[in-house]
Order: C-alpha cells, then sequence, then structure tokens
C-alpha cells in the first residue's frame, strides 16, 4: 500500500514540473534585458515600459474585452434558455435535432467553424448587406454562436442534477409558477449560469482562430495582435504581456476560489448553528 | 421522463416555452447550421476568378467532385490527413502515460491538497492558449536554456563524433507533438479525475487482502473499471489536436503541414474555397467515429445515469 503512492507523488510532481516551468521560464524571461528573448542579458524592466507605451496593445486589450463581455453576456442568456429547455422541457418535437445543434460547435475544428462563419458573412455581406463590413460584430456573433453551447452544457448539467421536487413542493405550497422561476429555479442554477458565463468570457478572450477569420480591417484584438506578432519568432515583450496575463488570471482564479471556500464554510456553521437551536 | 413539469405546462400556456426554446434554437440555425451547409455546398461548387470566388450554377456543373477528387489523388492532401492523425494519435497516447498517473496520484492525495492542485491542473487552461504555445516556442529555440540544456545531456551521452551545437526541435512533427501535450494534458487528466474518484476503495482493499500485489491490483481492478475515462479523455484529446491550425502552424513543420492548416491556406492564400469546404467536410466525416466514442463513454465516465 505504501509503495505506489510513492510512484504516483513523483508522477505528479514530474506533471506539475512540465505544467509550470515553461510558464516560469516566460516570466523570468519577461525581466531580461537582452534583445534576444531566450538569452539572459541581465535584469530590465524595459519590456513592460515598451509594453505599457504601445498604443496598439491597449487598443487591442479595449477591443478584446468589449467584444468578450458583450458576447459572453448574450452567450449566456441565449445558452441558459437551451439549457432549461433541454432539462425541463420533456419530450417537445424536434427534441433530438435541438441537442444535436447544441453539441455539434462544441467538437467542430474551430478552423472549420472559422472559415464557415467567414463565408457566411461574406455572403451576407453580398446579397443581404449586413453586416456591411467585417470587424466588431461579425467576431461577436461568432464568439456568441460557439461560446453559448458551453453555457448550455454546464447550465444543463447542473439543472438535471439539482432536485426536481423542490420546485414541485413550492408550487404545491401555492407560489405562482412565475415566482417558483425566480425564487427556486433560477437561484439554484445561478451558480452555474454565473461559471458558464465566465466561461464564454474566457473562451472569447483566448479566440484567435474564429477572431482571425471573421474580423476585417480595423478590429484587431488582442489574440490576434499576439498572433500576429508571434507568427514572426519570439519577442521579449510578449513575455511581459504573458506575464501579466498569468498574474491577472492567477489572482482571479485564487481569489474565486477563496470566496466559494468561505461561503461553504459559512454555510456548514450556519447548518451547524441550525441543529443546535433544535436540539 | 415521467411526465412534464407543471412549470413547463404553465410556460407552454402561456407562450413562454416557445420562446425560450426559439430564441437559441433560430439563433443556431441561422449562425451554425446554415453557415456549416453552406461550407457543404461549396464543397461542390466551382472555382471561379470572380469575387467571391466560386459559381454555382448557371454555366458551371451543378456538382462538381473536382476538390474530393484531387483530394484523394494529391499526395498532398493525403499526407496531410495522415501527418494529422499520427500526430493526434501520439499525443494522445503521450497525455494517457502521464496523464492517468496524475489523475490516480490526486485520488490519494489529501482534501485540502487536492483541490488546490486541482485548481493548479486547471490555471493554465485559463490563461491564454497561444501564450502557452508560445512558451514552448522560447523553450525550444536555438540557445535557449532548455536547449542548451537538452544538448549538454545529449553531447554527455554520446560518442563525441555524434556532438551537435544545438537539437533542432522547432519546426517539426516533435515540436507539435510535444505542444499538443503541454495544452491538451488537462482535458485528459479531468475526465479520468472524474472517473477514478468515483471508484470504490474497498473493492481495492479486498483485492490486497485476497492477497494481490498493489502492481496487480491496479491491472485487474482498477484499470478496467476507468477505461470509460480513459477513452472520454483521450477522444477528448485526439479530436481537438486532429484539426489544430494554431500549433503546428507556430511551430510545425511547413514542409508536411497538418490538415487545418491545409485549409486554411488553400482558403486564405490559394482563395480555392471549394477545394477548403472539401477536406473540410472530409476531415469531419472522420471525427464522426472519435465524436460518437467520446459521447458513449463520456456519460459512463462519471456514472451519470441518463434522467429519461
Amino acid at each position: 500500500m505504501r509503495r505506489r503512492p510513492t510512484f504516483l507523488i513523483t508522477m505528479l510532481c514530474f506533471g506539475f514540473a512540465f505544467f509550470y516551468i515553461p510558464i516560469l521560464s516566460m516570466i523570468v524571461f519577461s525581466f531580461n534585458n537582452s534583445r534576444l528573448a531566450t538569452v539572459w542579458g541581465g535584469f530590465s524592466t524595459k519590456w513592460y515600459g515598451s509594453l505599457f507605451s504601445n498604443a496598439q496593445v491597449g487598443r487591442a486589450l479595449v477591443l478584446s474585452l468589449e467584444i468578450a463581455l458583450l458576447s459572453a453576456t448574450i452567450a449566456t442568456i441565449l445558452g441558459t434558455m437551451a439549457g432549461i429547455a433541454l432539462a425541463r422541457f420533456g419530450r417537445f418535437r424536434g427534441r433530438t435535432a435541438f441537442s444535436g445543434l447544441v453539441t455539434a460547435p462544441l467538437i467542430m475544428p474551430e478552423v472549420i467553424t472559422g472559415i464557415s462563419s467567414l463565408i457566411f458573412f461574406i455572403l451576407l455581406a453580398n446579397y443581404v448587406g449586413w453586416p456591411a463590413s467585417r470587424g466588431f460584430t461579425t467576431i461577436t456573433l461568432a464568439h456568441i454562436t460557439f461560446s453559448m453551447v458551453f453555457v448550455t452544457t454546464v447550465v444543463q448539467s447542473r439543472m438535471l442534477s439539482a432536485d426536481r421536487a423542490i420546485e414541485e413542493a413550492a408550487m404545491d405550497l401555492g407560489s405562482r409558477p412565475w415566482q417558483v422561476m425566480v425564487d427556486v429555479t433560477l437561484p439554484v442554477i445561478s451558480p452555474a449560469i454565473l461559471s458558464g458565463w465566465l466561461l464564454a468570457f474566457t473562451i472569447s478572450m483566448d479566440d484567435v482562430v474564429i477572431s482571425n477569420f471573421t474580423t476585417g480591417p480595423g478590429a484587431t484584438t488582442l489574440p490576434i495582435l499576439i498572433w500576429s506578432k508571434v507568427k514572426l519568432g519570439v519577442t521579449p515583450d510578449i513575455n511581459a504581456l504573458a506575464t501579466l496575463t498569468v498574474v491577472t488570471v492567477g489572482i482571479c482564479v485564487f481569489t474565486a476560489g477563496w470566496l466559494l471556500n468561505r461561503a461553504e464554510k459559512r454555510r456548514e456553521l450556519e447548518r451547524r448553528l441550525a441543529y443546535q437551536i433544535n436540539e | 421522463m415521467a411526465s412534464e413539469s407543471r412549470l413547463y405546462r404553465w410556460f407552454n400556456r402561456r407562450g413562454w416555452s416557445d420562446i425560450v426554446l426559439a430564441a437559441p434554437y433560430v439563433w443556431l440555425l441561422v449562425f451554425f447550421l446554415i453557415p456549416f451547409l453552406i461550407v457543404v455546398g461549396m464543397s461542390v461548387a466551382t472555382r471561379t476568378p470572380t469575387a467571391p470566388p466560386f459559381g454555382y450554377g448557371g454555366e458551371n456543373p451543378l456538382l462538381n467532385f473536382e476538390g474530393y477528387h484531387r483530394l484523394f489523388t494529391d499526395d498532398l492532401y493525403i499526407r496531410a490527413f495522415v501527418t494529422s492523425l499520427v500526430n493526434a494519435a501520439v499525443a494522445m497516447v503521450l497525455c494517457l502515460a502521464i496523464g492517468y498517473p496524475m489523475a490516480l496520484g490526486l485520488t490519494k492525495v489529501d482534501t485540502g491538497w487536492r483541490n488546490i492542485l486541482l485548481m493548479l491542473v486547471i490555471l493554465p487552461f485559463w490563461t491564454s492558449f497561444l501564450l502557452r504555445v508560445y512558451a514552448w516556442m522560447g523553450l525550444m529555440g536555438k540557445n535557449s536554456w532548455f536547449n542548451n540544456l537538452l544538448t549538454g545531456g545529449w553531447n554527455w551521452l554520446v560518442p563525441q563524433d555524434w556532438a551537435v551545437t544545438s537539437i533542432p526541435m522547432m519546426y517539426s512533427n516533435f515540436a507539435v507533438v510535444l505542444v499538443m501535450v503541454y495544452t491538451y494534458l488537462p482535458f485528459m487528466i479531468l475526465p479520468l479525475y472524474a472517473n477514478l474518484e468515483r471508484l470504490d476503495p474497498t473493492l481495492d482493499e479486498a483485492a490486497m487482502d485476497l492477497g494481490t500485489k498493489p502492481f496487480g491490483v491496479f491491472w485487474d481492478v482498477t484499470l478496467p473499471q476507468s477505461i470509460p475515462g480513459i477513452i472520454a479523455g483521450g477522444m477528448l484529446v485526439f479530436i481537438p489536436a486532429a484539426g489544430e491550425l494554431v500549433i503546428p502552424t507556430l511551430v510545425g513543420d511547413a514542409s508536411s503541414p497538418m490538415i487545418g492548416r491545409v485549409i486554411s491556406d488553400e482558403f486564405s492564400q490559394a482563395r480555392d474555397w471549394p477545394m477548403a469546404s472539401a477536406v473540410a467536410v472530409v476531415l469531419l466525416v472522420l471525427m464522426v467515429g472519435p465524436t460518437m466514442l467520446y459521447s458513449h463513454y463520456q456519460a459512463r465516465a462519471v456514472g451519470a445515469d441518463d434522467p429519461k
């Protein structure tokens, strides 16, 4: 019994070294004084300076944030609707087709989603006239489409595991159906809606392939900017950008984890107090 | 399903359910299904020097299978498909070899540590995919500390005639597979962990009590029960890896491109929309099998019973 965990723990250490050494290396080299991105030439913060003085990076970041906020919000509304329909509407007509339509974008290779969206938008512009040019609108539409199905998956699985008897009980106790929806169902699935939104936001912020196909002149998101720089080779200011990304995401994830943990502990405490009062 | 819920009937009476269902349905029809059907139609259209660069009907043949014909006769496309499937399969096997012991190890550490470690598995997933690929471009390049380290190790191990100044890692299938393993490893670990975590530990103990050696317990008890997790995780790596575009473009060998890059190049550089569409359709057909495998085993891996 003792021997096996030793091997597994070694593999865990090896695995986490594999995960984090490239990221740590990137962070260390973001403070490199040398123009060569991979050879150490002394400590410097000049790449951060050049990053902050680069207006192009700032504009790309703002555009990415705008697209991600808008597309994640619409994707969450549409995705939650689809999740509710799949989890609560029973066997409605066209259910099989609908659930296929919700699953297909999940496994579609990005490059195919990219070219099909681009062809679609070009034909729309030619024959309908809207959206007249590609850019913010077309990227946002494409992002909504492929991130809403992730929201659906999260919301649907949360609703299926939630106890439906609570909804029935609320109705038996005389709640109006609308009240049941607002007071019972939505609070139960709200963590799933929140994590669905975060997932959609991250997917949008991270996407390069579909954005690159559906963008037009002037609409450069942050991933498109990084992509065009990185294709030409390793440049030191990308190391600085990567470091800032990792630090921001790390802080957000650990804060979220800490808050969730604290809420969990508080609920546990309340539960114990409730039992004590009953005794 | 036992019966439609009362909530649904109420929704239905008021016509609300139609809106809840119709909004996402229509959205996906317009922005997903129609574009996809256009690609299928495009694959039998004719390439023309007009803008947009295709013709359909009129003086053009109604069904033009030239794209499909070229696909099965031109060496370039067949090689690209083989390269993609082999790279994806190798990445899948390596992810399994590294991910399985990690997932099993996660089930053995105590809960406090486990949550932190799980968070550390997911954390890279929330940072930019592009930047994780970029991190390896820095490590694999000539004169990087990582390349120097490996070169030093190689020169120390082999006879002097074989010594090299640096190992050519970038722009090769080796680089593509390495970066794929790095970026897709969480997709393997998480379903496997979900599968292994719900296994009954008393079965292990029973096997031990009956005198089975630790490796025997793993081979005869744990491994057979984790097959659904292995297949679900494997397909979750294989499917996106086979159609990958970013990794082969940044670190791959341009002379033997993967299929994602072929689609992108045919479309953007050669401006041959029918050809790009034909390649895309064939790639999708190839992915039908792995997708069905995935959806069949995914539910079993986490032990979810179908609610209907």
